[in-house]
């Protein structure tokens, strides 16, 4: 697109003789040029540079401090041969996979509920979104406290009679990931909903109105039709809601530091506690590595029909 | 004309700060926050305060070691180190020290006979690297006390025990009354802690020694360590009915007499002493799980980055020696709980546990730290393993015993 642009600009300067000089290339739209240096700089030297450089080191035994020692694969072996590693990667993508589909459903029907103008929506807007202005510190040391069997929800059902009700997941090595995912649920879901009702009120009215003149139902009109005109924002909520399941971290810390056990350990905590704790910047680096494989293979696909696609029907 | 103003200016800033030469403001990183820990690291602030011209600028990093030690070493990497900071004796800062980031304080510890003063001597091995010494070793902390509630015994109608073959012999009688019989926080340092002093005490020192300091698997593969694991699987059931995250609150636990005993480093006795508990009437401890009477003895030292400045070097030596001094000895253990490092200076207060401890340290009886002896990295494995057996019920003693071998094996 470009291209064509400005071959177009160039036979109009062609066309008129007067202006003999034609401008270079390099210096048109120059202040935009100029103002988006210091960004291209900053993605080439920071997000590039610094990737190349972990992956480079994560082939080196480097401890505390960085060195080059070369020591080949041995991180990745040692890597893909600790148990910790493997449930990480097994609890991020139970994590991944429900958080995903959970966030989009839950937003969505939140949504669409606030969509069908009820009374007092701002009040409810704004008590879904809350939580998302709280830092995942503060979710994951609210839920713990919410999901204590002492103190939370299971002391309080036993208060109230019911002596033998147990909800306690936090302690429980098999459910412990559901507790995570219901504190990264109340907090994320909030944001998610706010962009698909931004996305539901750029529908047209006259869309909903010729629905109702053929007399398709409300379901099947938001199923079949609004969805499919959304697609836009659910790209949107989609590369949102992986990000954040890609960075889980700070949640887990605060709600269960990776216990019982190592039954909730996820992969970014595996590189903080090898490049922190242990004092192993290699076998950090060589699980950063990993996680950046892991999210290249799911992205790159996905990113070139999304976008690449867009490209050939336009 | 504006260039003589200029090196005019320049000159006074010269002068200025030459005729206040001897006054430096140093930093001191660390991560002591807590109130017992504030309150000593204030001693350290008014010692050098009271005694030099430089002036104490306190940096504490709240969080605890594994938040403080990257925010240091990223410092010093940086180029704007502290003045001092603070890391655990061992091989923490190893690698700084090789490339040469450290300020080599051996004149001072020749000068100040570091070598007679130090005790137990393990702690001034630890400071030195290729025969140089690189730290000031300020405090003694061990692992290896086990903490019992003499009221919970008594509930359960049994003697309070006086070694870990007596406890548990007093397991039943303690579960039929109500009561857990070994309170485990769930963090995965808490369960290796108890483990390494369970190795101690019933593996015995030298099969400990050969495991932890010669990295001999066939030995960790042995039946020495097979009963160890055994004892650490049995207490595994033993802790069952209690759930809590941090270490106080396990403790709190054996303070509230819910729970009859906790294996933990002898910080825990700050906790009996905040809640107003009375050792040898509310509480026991056993060094050593009265099996092996012997302490292992990690705590804190500082080290000194190398700045290039020397009067900030003098000003770096003049506190090292300042650390080790008797009276701020003295005034910062007694704060803190912790044992002094030099035998020769007494306690202010020193209370039925505390005395069995300096009895320990005065008769030798000592081991290095696991800090000491383990790499970080072999720390944070084996942290890993024991967590995952304390919480996987379905691990048993001889899994985890192969596993840790294997950890040992691969240990540098």
């Amino acid at each position: 697109m470009a291209i064509a642009d400005t071959t177009a600009t160039d036979d109009r300067v062609a066309d008129r003789p007067a202006s003999a000089k034609k401008p270079m290339r390099l210096f048109r739209n120059l202040m935009p040029k100029l103002a988006l240096t210091p960004m291209a700089l900053t993605a080439v030297v920071v997000f590039l540079g610094g990737t190349i450089w972990t992956v480079v080191y994560s082939f080196t035994s480097s401890g505390l401090l960085p060195r080059l020692d070369w020591v080949g694969l041995e991180q990745y072996d040692r890597l893909w041969s600790t148990t910790k590693w493997i449930v990480s990667i097994q609890n991020l993508a139970l994590y991944g996979f429900l958080s995903l589909i959970f966030t989009l459903v839950i937003g969505f029907t939140l949504a669409a509920m606030l969509d069908r103008k009820i009374r007092g929506e701002a009040v409810f807007r704004t008590i879904f979104l809350y939580p998302f202005a709280l830092s995942f510190i503060v979710t994951g040391l609210v839920w713990q406290w919410i999901l204590n069997p002492d103190y939370g929800v299971q002391g309080v059902v036993r208060s109230l009679g019911w002596e033998s009700f147990t909800f306690n997941p936090l302690n429980n090595p098999d459910i412990v990931m559901y507790g995570l995912l219901i504190a990264g649920l109340w907090q994320g879901t909030g944001l998610i909903m706010c962009i698909m009702l931004a996305g539901l009120r750029g529908i047209d009215e006259d869309i909903w109105k010729a629905t109702r003149v053929d007399g398709i139902g409300t379901v099947k009109t938001y199923v079949q039709v609004i969805i499919p005109m959304m697609r836009p924002v659910f790209v949107t909520s989609v590369v949102l809601i992986a990000s954040g399941i890609i960075k889980l971290y700070d949640l887990v810390v605060a709600q269960t530091s990776g216990g019982p056990g190592i039954s909730s350990e996820v992969p970014a905590k595996y590189v903080m506690t090898a490049m922190f704790g242990g004092q192993n910047l290699g076998q950090g680096f060589a699980a950063s590595s990993m996680m950046l494989l892991g999210v290249v293979i799911i992205l790159v696909p996905w990113a070139f029909l999304e976008f690449g696609g867009r490209k050939k029907r336009v | 004309m504006k260039l003589t103003t200029k090196m005019l200016g320049a000159t006074a800033i010269v002068a200025a700060s030459a005729t206040a030469a001897n006054a430096v403001e140093m930093e001191v990183m660390h991560w002591w926050t807590s109130g017992g820990e504030a309150a000593a690291v204030a001693q350290f602030a008014e010692a050098l305060n009271n005694n030099t011209d430089n002036t104490w600028l306190d940096g504490a990093i709240a969080g605890g070691g594994d938040v403080a030690r990257p925010v240091m070493v990223s410092r010093i990497i940086g180029g704007d180190p502290p003045a001092a900071f603070q890391f655990n004796h061992g091989r923490q800062a190893e690698e700084l020290v090789e490339a040469g980031l450290l300020l080599d304080l051996t004149d001072v510890a020749e000068e100040q006979n570091w070598a007679e003063i130090i005790n137990p001597p393990s702690l001034l091995e630890a400071c030195t690297y290729d025969g140089r010494v690189y730290c000031a070793p300020v405090n003694i902390h061990s692992w290896q006390w086990m903490w019992l509630s003499n009221a919970a015994f008594e509930t359960a109608g049994v003697e309070v025990p006086q070694s870990w073959t007596e406890f548990v012999e007093t397991v039943p009688a303690l579960e039929e009354a109500g009561i857990t019989p070994l309170a485990m926080g769930g963090q995965a340092w808490q369960q290796n802690g108890s483990f390494g002093v369970m190795a101690i005490a019933l593996a015995g020192e030298e099969a400990w020694l050969a495991v932890n300091r010669d990295k001999d698997a066939e030995v960790a593969r042995g039946p020495e360590y097979a009963r160890v694991f055994e004892a650490f699987g049995a207490a595994r059931d033993y802790s069952a009915g209690l759930q809590v995250q941090d270490w106080n609150q396990a403790t709190n636990a054996v303070i509230e007499d819910t729970a009859a005993a906790q294996i933990m480093g002898d910080w825990a006795q700050g906790e009996f002493a905040l809640a107003g508990e009375v050792a040898g009437e509310d509480y026991s401890c056993l060094p050593g799980l009265g099996e092996v009477a012997v302490l292992d003895t990690g705590g804190d030292a500082f080290f000194f980055p190398v700045t290039g400045d020397p009067e900030m070097e003098a000003a770096q030596k003049e506190l090292a020696a300042l650390l080790l001094s008797p009276e701020v000895q003295v005034a910062f253990n007694s704060a803190k709980g912790s044992l002094p490092i030099r035998g020769d200076v007494d306690l202010t207060t020193v209370n039925e546990c505390t005395q069995k401890g300096l009895d320990l340290l005065a008769a030798g009886q000592t081991l290095p730290s696991g800090n000491e002896l383990l790499s970080p990295d072999t720390i944070t494995q084996l942290n890993d393993l024991m967590t995952q057996f304390w919480n996987d019920t379905s691990m048993t003693p001889a899994d985890v015993q192969e596993q840790y071998a294997q950890i040992i094996e691969s240990a540098s």
